[in-house]
């Protein structure tokens, strides 16, 4: 009897391959193909019903889509510098810490800790205009006497979401950078020191080349991320007031699920996607090119 | 004598600075979940007062009462969450694991054609976020009468650890030399003996770490669950926490309560192993 023989190397990936082809990849042609047709969550036999690019050419010319589109944009961009620059700062902060270094990198790691439910649900309450923790101490400071309305001005509610979105995330950066801090190797610092550098100049020109590849590392976890966007802000705001708030995602949630056009938000699901898509392959690019720099191998 | 003096106030200057710096980034850190931990414990009456009572009058353990007695305001059934969430990110984690271990082996070990395309590709289906796949796995899901069960949560979160589990155990692989595990061969082992006595134990660190990583997500994901589960049976506790809002009100104490029962026993667990966390990001993720 002949038994198929698979390589080794297959046996061992073969469960990984079925578990994600079963969850990931079967659900995404699934929606792949009803992104092409006119598919409503009510009526089932609509998923029959074949319109072609229409849902495409819809997004397309939709502008509460490319409003939503640019603001996920923006949102990332900010969020992204903004805790990568904080992070950094905290690293080399706790990195200086001679005593008591084990308790403040828990302390640190803290909000990674939080369902970014919770963490929505947190600064809904933070942030809310009458009983919230921030009009309440700037009212008390005497600071201001009105209520600030963190969530219901537009402008306001994008701050208030970045806000929370850095809080719960700079910990990721500050970790993986204090990662890299730890893994320096001393000797070129030591070199630096030797040939006259400046602390600025040493930490400029030998530590931060060093610590790039740990910030590429954390800036291509967070980009896949953006998800999470999705729970905070739907919970704070629900893509309000007057969807001055609505990413991407909290737009394709409520097509899909409000007004039950699966066809429509599927098809506004799979740009989303090539747009993380993007920002993941550009990171790990410059990972890459970070790595070789430094003679890490691949 | 007068720079050297300069040079140390500058000195003294600086590490003040430093001390005040982290200090302020420590509390804003720790402030808004200490908030939460505070809120806990004080009546619904307290936390809601305007003007704003800043030192609490009365600290009270009403909010856990409710919660764990399942009475009160919609009698919520947290221990039954509780129950669920634990049963779901433990198994999940520990399936998510073993596939990682044996992926990540093969990632490290073996030569093969396609190889880098299949490791983009495994990592590329984490760039489809939980709210885009719950729509068609909803529907999947429904037509094999999975929906609102254990095994399809776990299954679900298996597969969203996966691969970053495979590419942090990766690392650690290669971190471990390959002629480890070729003389415990010649001494006699067979392969899969040199991977448990030999290469498990130096890449347990790396394999702990994944772990956390793999437990804090399962444990804390929402987008997903809440689509994919319905009742009782299954609903995890993010997805609980929605059940202390009604349309118009929220009820804060309460909710607060839960939070603090599910920050818990993600903060001991990292409490535990943060060192060996900090030792497998260096490792597995950046140098692999």
């Amino acid at each position: 009897m002949t038994r198929l023989r698979l390589p080794p190397w297959l046996v061992l990936l073969l469960p990984a391959i079925i578990i994600l082809a079963a969850v990931v990849l079967v659900p995404l042609v699934l929606s792949f193909y009803s992104s092409f047709t006119a598919y409503q969550l009510t009526r089932p036999e609509t998923l029959w019903k074949w319109i072609g690019t229409f849902n495409y050419r819809k997004a397309a010319g939709d502008a509460n889509f490319w409003w939503a589109f640019g603001r996920t944009v923006l949102l990332l961009t900010i969020a992204l510098n903004l805790e990568m620059l904080l992070g950094l700062g905290l690293a080399v902060m706790v990195s200086k810490v001679t005593t008591g270094q084990r308790l403040l990198r828990t302390a640190m790691m803290f909000p990674m800790m939080f369902s970014p439910v919770l963490v929505g649900f947190q600064f809904k309450f933070i942030f809310n205009d009458n009983v919230g923790l921030v009009n309440n101490a700037l009212q008390s400071l005497g600071l201001t006497d009105v209520a600030i309305p963190w969530l219901v001005d537009g402008h306001l509610a994008l701050f208030s979401i970045i806000f929370a979105e850095i809080w719960t995330s700079t910990s990721v950066f500050a970790i993986l950078i204090l990662a890299g801090l730890y893994a320096i190797p001393q000797d070129p610092v030591e070199a630096a020191k030797v040939d006259g550098c400046t602390p600025w100049q040493s930490f400029r020109f030998v530590t931060l080349p060093f610590l790039m590849p740990f910030i590429y590392i954390a800036m291509a976890i967070r980009s896949l991320d953006v998800a999470r966007a999705y729970d905070i802000v739907q919970i704070m705001t629900n893509g309000g007031p007057a969807r001055r708030t609505e990413l991407l995602w909290t737009l394709i949630g409520r097509t899909a699920y409000v007004d039950a056009r699966m066809g429509y938000a599927n098809a506004m699901g799979y740009i989303a996607i090539l747009l993380s898509i993007f920002f993941t392959i550009y990171f790990f690019r410059k990972l890459t090119a970070a790595r070789s720099e430094l003679g890490m191998g691949v | 004598m007068a720079s050297n003096a300069s040079h140390r106030a500058r000195k003294r200057a600086l590490s003040a600075a430093h001390f005040i710096g982290l200090f302020l980034a420590m509390s804003l850190i720790c402030l808004p979940g200490l908030w939460i931990v505070l809120n806990s414990f004080r009546p619904t009456v307290e936390i809601m007062a305007k003007p704003p009572v800043w030192i609490p009058n009365s600290l009270n353990l009403d909010h856990y009462r409710a919660m764990f007695g399942g009475v009160g305001e919609g009698g919520v059934p947290v221990l039954t969450y509780f129950r669920n969430s634990l049963i779901i990110s433990v198994t999940s984690t520990l399936v998510a694991l073993l596939v990682g271990m044996a992926g990540g082996y093969a990632f490290a070990r073996y030569r093969f054609k396609g190889k880098a395309a299949l490791f983009v590709g495994l990592m590329a289906t984490r760039a489809v976020p939980g709210v885009a796949l719950s729509l068609p796995l909803f529907i999947i899901m429904a037509r094999a009468g999975i929906i609102d069960t254990h095994f399809g949560l776990i299954l679900t979160y298996v597969a969203l650890n996966v691969p970053f589990t495979v590419w942090l155990i990766d690392g650690f692989f290669r971190q471990v030399p390959r002629e480890l595990a070729e003389a415990a061969e010649i001494d006699g082992c067979t392969r899969w003996q040199a991977f448990w006595r030999v290469e498990f134990p130096v890449a347990r660190a790396g394999i702990a770490s994944a772990g956390i990583f793999a437990f804090l997500t399962s444990w804390n994901e929402y987008a997903l669950a809440s689509q994919l589960t319905r009742s009782v049976n299954s609903k995890t506790m993010p997805v609980g926490l929605l059940d202390f809002t009604s349309q118009f009100t929220l009820n804060w104490g309460g909710m607060c309560a839960l939070a603090v029962l599910m920050i818990i026993p993600a903060l001991v667990l990292t409490f535990l192993v943060q060192k060996h966390l900090i030792a497998g990001l260096t490792f597995g993720g950046v140098k692999g």
